[in-house]
């Protein structure tokens, strides 16, 4: 219990200095930081899936994607969330995303595994086709732009504004989430993850159980979608395709599943070596990729598991098989 | 704590230190011309991306990293295809490196998204390639530091929906790539060719990316006189040889990407005789053209595209306003307003501005051929120019008003009105 408190600590403290760190920073920073914690917020919503459900799900970005059309259409088609009316945006994203999940989860909490994660992708999919053909409502593939951020007495058009608004919605959806794996459902989720047929002999209804873990990912899948649409101004099917929806899953187990920072540690090293080190050297790809192999090679855990992994090193904590902490493998998942 | 801290936020810190290193850099020197260029370096366009970047390198090579007497400081950034990410690389310029400018981006959508930019950040956004029409039409007053300098999608096939029709083409069929790109040029060579008195009677629109065309082939109807294409990337390789492989003899019409010389050195002898329309061929036969190809091509080991051509021109185009301005950046507005008053002698011949910031040039329908051009020894395939019209806005002979009183060019417009 201690350690976890530590660890709270740590992300508190980690929280704080972000804050006061990034809005100091060149504008550029704040406008990757933002980015990159828009993104996490989906990451974390799949994670929720992935780490704590077991459920690998390769359509998250079908949830993102409608949160950001949501937004860019009500912005440019009905005028509406330019003002406060934002906050109503906020609200009907996370609904929209929450709706869609509703749908697809009848269709893919029924698999599990590897046709759980063809299910989601083919359904990922369908939304990618809507948003490409769908012309006079999407714009096909020139995508929507939007004509600015919302104005209600604060104005979001400021950079560092926005990125406190981001921050403020990545923190409460942090907190949000852990009290939900903490919670007496997140410890169910995990008995899922762990064996299912226990929880079912147990007598547990793990389909209701899993079904309400989509939903609850599509939700704040939505919200990621809303933000991610303010951030760029744009929306156009790249938001939807598949690679969003791959770039979230390696994000998560890079950064550690089962650890909901995990998600976010990730989404900050993609964006850092994907966006600021390709301004910098044309060989960003390789450092991306070698990050990728190193960390599945050496860290199964994701590079959460790294003071972990040195600590053992050293040999400073006994070898109690609970010293693994949450981040289990996902090779333990049975199928 | 501090140590965990530090290493968590290591990538985030790093970037504040070189962000401060780069702001203290450019604002020690004053009097030179930033220029940010934005073009996919990595991905599936990188080769289109090498194509942009090495036009505008070439320019700035050949005339001493000056443009109107301003040193330059040309910024390449990687958009990688994605429109998201050219937005953030075309802030990081304008906020970062504090850009007078900045130039590119490929697809129409990375266009769209950087135009925005441009509003937003009052930093002028000159698109060297992006061709979506509605960007210097219906949309252009949203974006006032917007210019163009390369061409709208539906503008060289007016003049090749005419040409068709001066052939004696009655009846067409067409089958172009579905997207927004392939409806725009698809939607005005069929206006100016049923304006002229042609039909088209099929519209076919295979997914972009498309391998295999077995499925579509057989149902082109066989009594159109031609037909008309619109392929981009491997499926202009593809569409060609399947089509002439199923026994297929009437001639073949192309848009501008179909047949251009990013596609054509990797084609086969079976597309001699087609027929393209564009604003550039690199069998341009001007002293300017010949010295133009054969620097490029002796710098970069292939023959330029209109890609390379669109900004090296670009690069000339901001020489010469650069030098009207006495080589003192005079701030976009003006800056804008002296590119749209000059006349450019460009490589790809006259060019000059309309009023919606779109150049009126050009447009040169050309037939693929196999010969020796400009002394190289081996016999390749060109577009050589059979017909050059003179001129061409964006409004081809329609004229402004009653151009832009009519919707963009889409799946659905101009219907299919002698489709069955």
């Amino acid at each position: 219990m201690n350690k976890q408190l530590i660890k709270i600590a740590v992300v508190i403290v980690a929280l704080l200095a972000l804050a006061f760190i990034v809005p100091r920073s060149g504008s550029f920073v704040v406008l990757l930081a933002t980015r990159a914690m828009a993104f996490a917020i989906l990451a974390m919503s799949l994670d929720i899936l992935l780490g704590f459900t077991g459920l690998a799900s390769l359509g998250q970005a079908a949830y993102f994607g409608v949160g950001a059309y949501l937004c860019a259409v009500l912005a440019t088609k009905f005028h509406f969330g330019l003002g406060w009316d934002f906050w109503i945006v906020v609200v009907l994203g996370i609904l929209i995303g929450m709706a869609l999940a509703a749908i697809f989860g009848l269709f893919a909490i029924r698999a599990s595994g590897v046709y759980f994660l063809m299910i989601t992708l083919a359904l990922g999919q369908c939304v990618w086709g809507l948003a490409y053909r769908w012309n006079s409502l999407t714009g096909g593939d020139n995508g929507i732009n939007m004509s600015g951020r919302p104005n209600f007495g604060i104005d979001l058009s400021n950079e560092v504004t926005f990125f406190y608004l981001v921050f403020a919605f990545f923190t409460v959806s942090l907190l949000l989430l852990y009290l939900l794996v903490r919670s007496p459902f997140g410890k169910s989720l995990a008995g899922i993850r762990e064996r299912e047929l226990r929880m079912q002999i147990l007598g547990y209804n793990t389909w209701l159980h899993k079904y309400i873990a989509f939903i609850i990912a599509g939700g704040f899948g939505g919200l990621a979608g809303v933000l991610w649409a303010q951030t760029n101004g744009h929306v156009s099917p790249e938001t939807v395709v598949l690679t969003t929806s791959v770039d979230a899953l390696l994000m998560v187990v890079l950064g550690g599943a089962g650890t909901l920072v995990g998600g976010a540690i990730g989404a900050a090293i993609v964006f850092g070596l994907r966006e600021y080190l390709s301004t910098l050297v044309p060989w960003w790809q390789y450092a991306l990729g070698g990050v990728y192999v190193l960390a599945i090679l050496y860290l199964p855990t994701g590079l959460i598991g790294i003071p972990e992994r040195i600590r053992q090193a050293r040999g400073t904590t006994s070898k109690k098989p609970s010293q693994s902490g949450e981040t289990k493998k996902l090779a333990s998942v049975p199928s | 704590m501090t140590t965990t801290l530090s290493r968590r936020l290591s990538p985030l810190l790093l970037g504040t230190v070189f962000a401060a290193g780069l702001m203290l850099s450019s604002n020690a020197r004053a009097e030179e011309l930033r220029i940010g260029f934005v073009a996919p370096t990595t991905g599936i366009f990188a080769q289109v991306g090498k194509d942009m970047v090495d036009g505008f390198q070439l320019y700035l090579d050949q005339h001493g990293n000056k443009l109107g007497g301003a040193d330059v400081k040309f910024i390449v950034e990687d958009e990688q295809g994605k429109p998201d990410t050219a937005v953030t690389k075309a802030k990081k310029l304008v906020l970062q490196d504090k850009v007078h400018m900045f130039i590119g981006g490929l697809l129409a959508s990375s266009g769209y998204a950087m135009a925005p930019v441009s509003t937003a950040e009052k930093t002028m956004y000159i698109a060297s390639v992006p061709a979506a029409d509605d960007l210097t039409q219906r949309q252009l007053d949203k974006y006032p530091y917007f210019i163009r300098t390369s061409w709208s999608s539906s503008q060289p096939h007016h003049p090749l929906g005419q040409w068709a029709c001066d052939q004696g083409y009655k009846k067409v069929v067409s089958i172009a790539a579905d997207y927004a790109f392939g409806y725009e040029v698809a939607g005005g060579f069929q206006k100016a060719f049923e304006d002229c008195g042609g039909k088209v009677i099929q519209k076919i629109w295979p997914p972009l990316g498309t391998k295999d065309f077995g499925p579509y082939i057989p149902t082109i109807k066989q009594d159109a006189d031609a037909i008309f294409t619109l392929m981009v990337g491997p499926m202009s390789l593809q569409f060609p040889k399947q089509l002439r492989a199923a026994g297929f003899k009437k001639p073949i019409l192309g848009g501008g990407t179909s047949y251009d010389e990013f596609a054509l050195p990797f084609m086969g002898d079976e597309v001699i005789g087609d027929v393209s329309a564009l604003h550039y061929s690199a069998a341009i036969q001007t002293p300017k053209n010949e010295a133009f190809v054969k620097a490029y091509r002796a710098k970069y080991g292939k023959v330029p595209s209109y890609y390379s051509e669109n900004n090296y021109t670009t690069a000339q185009w901001i020489d010469e306003a650069m030098k009207k301005a006495g080589g003192k950046w005079p701030g976009p507005e003006q800056f804008i307003k002296i590119m749209q008053g000059l006349k450019i002698d460009a490589v790809r011949g006259p060019i000059s501005m309309d009023d919606m910031r779109n150049p009126i040039e050009n447009i040169y329908i050309k037939k693929v051929e196999k010969k020796q051009l400009f002394g190289y020894d081996k016999p390749e395939l060109w577009n050589t120019v059979i017909k050059t019209y003179p001129d061409v806005s964006q409004f081809w002979t329609y004229g402004k008003a009653k151009f832009l009183a009519q919707p963009v060019y889409s799946r659905d417009f101009p219907p299919c009105k002698f489709c069955e």
